[in-house]
């Protein structure tokens, strides 16, 4: 055992990386739950957003363009769920799925050209003095962009759910759809909104994957966080910074168990790497003991004339 | 992969197969761990299956379900295909091991071929590569080329076939360098290619400049790309869009010849359960070029390797050689026997930390 080959600094700059995709997905998914919409295409979107934004990066040689294709792609593929769920008024965990299997499907297609292929490299940002400070300098400060943009986006989720009438809104459908409606708010169109979003950063995050994370294109790359990023909404209680919580307790655990590995630490592998899952649904369990409840409209579909 | 095998495979694995199959033509089917893109493992599998389409054209007609995780949803796949009329049924992962041997029990008219396991029926053949023989190849110029003699291995299960190449590939390594240092990390998957890239980075981070990597995806190799100063050997496939650095050299495994071979015995009846284990010398295995970023003396030497192990003048395993414990295994100039080696659960001597039973 050799404790000392492990660099923390590398260690935690290194968890806030492999966290990052996780946060993208989780809190889209937390703002279309919040609104009522149970979207289990979160694999499927985070897929097609990870192949649009490879191949957008590789042909325009720009990352961030990449990133912006990856929403796009996402939001495009989620427009497709907003379709069937509420303009058809399909069961949605059907329909979810079925927008897993198709978006597995579209992105090894979509996908063909690009195997082996490298991707342009996203710069980290420059932020001068502050990258020389010891410790906090190499952990918090040598980063690409889009990392930031996760930590931004749970923060603008939080401001816009509690302080914000548009989250307000937002929560009332999600909680009573028809109550919403009876106070004249379009629920379907909210719901389309939030299923949206949820699509972009799902997007976003699976291009964090292929184009930062990994970086290349393989098909099926991104092996079941999507998954991950659903429970982790539902143990976070809906709650943005609890999942914020989630996903670094998650990314450094799943970390830490690989340094310690290394490292040659005389635990069990087995029950190194399967503490990630066990130590994260502890924690926010232990943290859920508020009775935080689900949205209540959560997963059913809304008609006027209900 | 073309739109229609996607569709295929999609309806197959929704089991809506139309199952409208003629009479006269074999049916061959392929279960894979990974998808069919993954660049590895599954992709030469595929390869040897597409090799079968062209062999035989209209007289075999091949299915495969992709992503098949290993367990109760592979014995789900595979009774699906036998019902769906398929003749030969090859399962191309460890893991679908007691799956296939619970599948063949109630198809006993078709036949089973499980690669990499150790169980067999009388409708199940088994079948696998000496991998290990090309991991002696990488250990040697692993040894060779590395400067912090910190070697990085990534393991997916900890399985026979798995801790024989990392025995294989240490033995070699010392051999050439002795100060060297194997850091192991098992991932506990075939296939994820985020996963496989952070165990990547870490044992970079914890000072390897050679990573080895028995996981089915590229991602390794972009982890140690994107790293600089690291090298790496392709896994299953030839990886060659990663050379000439990291990717090095390849492990490469070629099965098209043993799926023809299968595939014409089912059609002329004379199949039989059999054992194959095939290596360098029978063309199972292939060792992917050795790129130029790997001194010339040095390659001279691995080549050379490669020719003794071809012609069956060296064995990889061949003593003195003790076990971890410092137990004796193989007294000087023995070779390791089969059945050992099947069943390798123990480490060699100088390998640090223990293997997860």
């Amino acid at each position: 055992m050799d404790l000392s080959a492990i660099n923390p600094l590398l260690f935690v700059a290194g968890f806030l990386v492999a966290a990052t995709p996780l946060i993208f997905a989780a809190i889209g998914e937390l703002v279309a739950e919040k609104s009522g919409v149970l979207n289990l295409g979160v694999e499927g979107m985070m897929i097609t957003g990870a192949i649009c934004g490879f191949a957008t990066a590789v042909e325009t040689g720009s990352p961030l363009l990449g990133f912006a294709a990856a929403a796009a792609g996402g939001a495009a593929l989620s427009l497709l769920f907003a379709f069937l769920t509420q303009v058809t008024l399909a069961n949605q965990v059907a329909s979810g799925l079925a927008l897993t299997l198709f978006g597995l499907g579209l992105s090894a297609l979509l996908g063909q050209g690009y195997v082996g292929v490298k991707p342009p490299r996203l710069g980290d940002i420059d932020f001068g003095p502050l990258a020389d400070i010891p410790v906090i300098g190499p952990i918090l400060f040598t980063h690409d962009i889009i990392l930031y943009l996760g930590i931004a986006l749970v923060a603008g989720v939080w401001v816009l759910l509690r302080f914000t009438r548009a989250g307000l809104i937002l929560r009332a459908v999600g909680e009573s759809h028809n109550a919403a409606h009876a106070l004249g708010y379009k629920v379907r169109r909210i719901r389309t909104l939030a299923i949206v979003f949820g699509g972009a950063c799902a997007g976003l995050g699976g291009a964090y994957i292929s184009l930062i994370r990994v970086p290349q294109w393989t098909e099926g790359m991104t092996a079941g966080v999507g998954w991950i990023a659903l429970a982790l909404v539902v143990f976070a209680s809906w709650k943005p910074w609890r999942l914020l919580l989630g996903a670094y307790l998650f990314g450094g655990i799943t970390q830490l168990q690989l340094n310690l590995q290394g490292a040659g630490v005389a635990i069990p592998v087995e029950y190194l790497a399967m503490s990630p899952y066990l130590i994260t649904i502890l924690v926010l369990v232990i943290l859920s003991a508020d009775k935080s409840a689900a949205p209540a409209s959560l997963g059913r579909n809304f008609h006027a004339s209900g | 992969m073309k739109l229609s095998t996607i569709l295929t495979s999609a309806t197959l694995a929704l089991g809506l197969a139309t199952g409208a199959v003629a009479q006269d033509k074999t049916k061959v089917g392929f279960v894979y761990v990974g998808p069919v893109g993954d660049g590895g493992w599954t992709y030469e599998h595929d390869q040897g299956r597409l090799a079968v389409e062209e062999e035989f054209g209209d007289k075999v007609e091949t299915v495969y379900v992709e992503n098949v995780a290993e367990g109760p949803d592979s014995e789900r796949v595979m009774t699906q295909m036998a019902l769906d009329g398929a003749d030969l049924i090859f399962t191309t992962s460890f893991g679908y091991m007691d799956p296939t041997i619970n599948v063949a029990k109630k198809f006993p008219d078709v036949k089973f071929e499980h690669a990499t396991g150790y169980k067999r029926a009388d409708n199940v053949s088994t079948y696998s590569a000496r991998f290990y023989e090309g991991r002696a190849i990488q250990g040697l110029i692993a040894g060779h080329m590395t400067e912090s003699n910190i070697i990085g291995y990534i393991g997916s299960f900890p399985i026979p076939e798995v801790i024989r190449g990392i025995n294989s590939a240490f033995i070699h390594a010392r051999k050439v360098n002795p100060d060297v240092q194997f850091k192991i990390v098992w991932a506990y998957t075939w296939f994820d290619p985020a996963k496989e890239a952070d165990a990547a980075k870490v044992l970079i981070e914890q000072g390897a400049d050679v990573v080895l990597q028995h996981t089915d995806s590229t991602a390794p190799q972009a982890a140690a790309q994107e790293a600089g100063n690291v090298i790496t050997f392709g896994q299953a496939s030839d990886m060659a869009q990663y050379g000439p650095k990291p990717r090095v050299s390849s492990i490469i495994d070629d099965w098209a010849p043993y799926y023809i071979e299968r595939t014409r015995a089912v059609m002329d009846g004379t199949w039989e359960s059999t054992d194959t284990w095939d290596g360098i010398g029978a063309g199972m295995v292939g060792i992917g070029e050795i790129s130029d970023a790997v001194p010339a003396d040095v390659k001279a030497e691995a080549l050379e390797l490669k020719e003794k192990i071809a012609s069956g003048e060296y064995h990889p395993f061949t003593g003195p050689l003790n076990k971890q414990d410092g137990s004796e295994w193989l007294a000087d100039g023995e070779v390791a026997d089969d059945g050992t080696l099947a069943g390798m659960n123990f480490y060699v001597e100088g390998l640090e930390g223990t293997i997860p039973q």
